[in-house]
């Protein structure tokens, strides 16, 4: 059964048109990989999926819901679609422990012990659970994104969107983070991952989504698409990366 | 003749310089609470109101405030509102204050990453929660240090309610001037008392600016 599903979906920044046509069909529990160059629309098309960008024609739907940017819904789709950034985006003047508890207190109407159990395992399993009370500054760059990653799950989405989750991180630090994605992945989550991370997307993705020009150029099973690409386009993006 | 000592001429400046610091603190606390008020209206992105704040800021800070008080003292009482010097110089002064802490704020709370209030609605915060409790706490840690700065011009600016005949500093400072023909002592005096009145608020304003800005 389809988790997210994008039907002819279209979307332009005036007169350009970024997105060009996607359908894309993503299962629960499926971890599907979007690559492509910088500008063929994939980072565009991730925050079109919890209506952070809007979009012009064509639909997409969440666990049977349908996006739209409108602020109220928008705030509905959070409950299922939780998302982590490239800048991790925590916020600086709460401690890690608050970063992870602000959204189900006040949004989920939780009580302040209840969150804080939730937001202790969530550390717990992000590996940090020493952390609960230090300030976002004092953390690593690796550390941080691990902190937004448990601030995401401790709203328990259906889904989780992450959009280069590892691209401003320095390369040491880039498998800490990438060790709990594998294990979130195995533990069934859905994940849907704009990524530059060839080596995870092959072997911890099951699909990878080669967006080009706006358009979804090739898609399917990670191991046989990359290692046998069918296009051109993904043949020589994949020669460059590699 | 009557002959003043310098003592004389401190004393009657410093209980002048009490509606000096008055004036000041009144029209910086409204000012302050206009300027709550329309940045709180210009947050909530209705394109109308926006609109008029663009015009308030940019009317109330392109034009001197010395005009801005004779509009209020005379303009008003022209059209049949009588106002003394003293409503005069707080309403001219309050405008004036609201229309630069508004920009002054609106310049803290847009140095927030955009990421900030990303991240909010992804986690599914409405609006005024982000504001309430990711938005506002960062941006007012950041926009202390440049109120504070920016309260010695408003310190500064009720001199201007010498002309319209408010009797504060300034007006005391003139007055004395008139009784000693001592321009150069009284003026000095005068000088010094706004020095003495303003520098504290200056390293304040540096000292808060060193206490938030750098820890970020």
């Amino acid at each position: 059964m389809s988790l997210v599903k994008l039907d002819q979906v279209h979307k332009y920044y005036g007169d350009f048109h970024v997105l060009k046509g996607i359908d894309l069909d993503i299962k629960a529990g499926e971890v599907v990989s979007i690559i492509g160059k910088s500008g063929s629309g994939k980072s565009t098309l991730l925050r079109c999926i919890n209506g952070l960008e809007e979009y012009q024609q064509g639909g997409i739907s969440v666990d049977d819901k349908e996006v739209t940017s409108e602020d109220i819904q928008v705030r509905r789709l959070a409950l299922s679609v939780g998302m982590i950034f490239q800048n991790f985006n925590l916020f600086p003047h709460l401690t890690v422990g608050e970063n992870i508890m602000l959204a189900p207190t006040i949004v989920l109407k939780k009580s302040k012990a209840e969150a804080q159990t939730i937001a202790k395992a969530m550390l717990e399993k992000v590996g940090l659970g020493d952390k609960f009370g230090s300030y976002p500054e004092k953390l690593s760059g690796g550390q941080q994104q691990r902190v937004a990653i448990a601030r995401a799950l401790a709203m328990n989405p259906k889904v989780l969107l992450c959009d280069e989750i590892t691209s401003a991180l320095d390369p040491e630090l880039v498998g800490d983070v990438l060790k709990v994605l594998e294990q979130l992945a195995k533990e069934g989550m859905t994940l849907v991952l704009v990524t530059h991370e060839m080596n995870f997307a092959r072997d911890v993705g099951d699909r990878v989504v080669f967006m080009h020009q706006g358009k979804v150029w090739e898609e399917g099973n990670s191991k046989k698409l990359l290692s046998d690409p069918e296009t051109e386009e993904l043949k020589q993006f994949i020669g460059a990366v590699l | 003749m009557i002959e003043f000592s310098n003592w004389d001429i401190l004393r009657n400046l410093l209980f002048a310089m009490q509606w000096t610091i008055l004036l000041s603190l009144i029209a910086f606390i409204s000012g302050t609470s206009v300027a709550l008020g329309l940045t709180a209206v210009r947050l909530t992105r209705n394109p109308v109101m926006t609109r008029f704040v663009k015009v308030y800021v940019e009317l109330f800070q392109g034009t001197p405030l010395l005009m801005q008080m004779f509009l209020c003292f005379f303009g008003l009482s022209m059209i049949g509102y009588e106002i003394s010097a003293w409503g005069a110089a707080i309403l001219s002064l309050t405008l004036f204050t609201s229309a630069f802490l508004v920009e002054i704020w609106r310049g803290c709370i847009d140095t927030l990453p955009k990421g900030q209030w990303e991240a909010s609605r992804v986690l599914g915060l409405s609006f005024l929660q982000t504001l309430r409790h990711v938005i506002l706490p960062q941006a007012t840690r950041v926009a202390f240090a440049p109120t504070v700065g920016f309260s010695v011009q408003v310190v500064k600016g009720t001199a201007l309610a010498s002309v319209i005949g408010f009797v504060e500093l300034t007006k005391a400072g003139t007055m004395l001037n008139n009784a000693t023909f001592e321009p150069f002592k009284v003026f000095a005096f005068v000088a010094l008392l706004y020095f003495a009145l303003c520098y504290p608020l200056s390293l304040c304003s540096k000292y808060l600016e060193k206490k938030y800005h750098v820890a970020r």
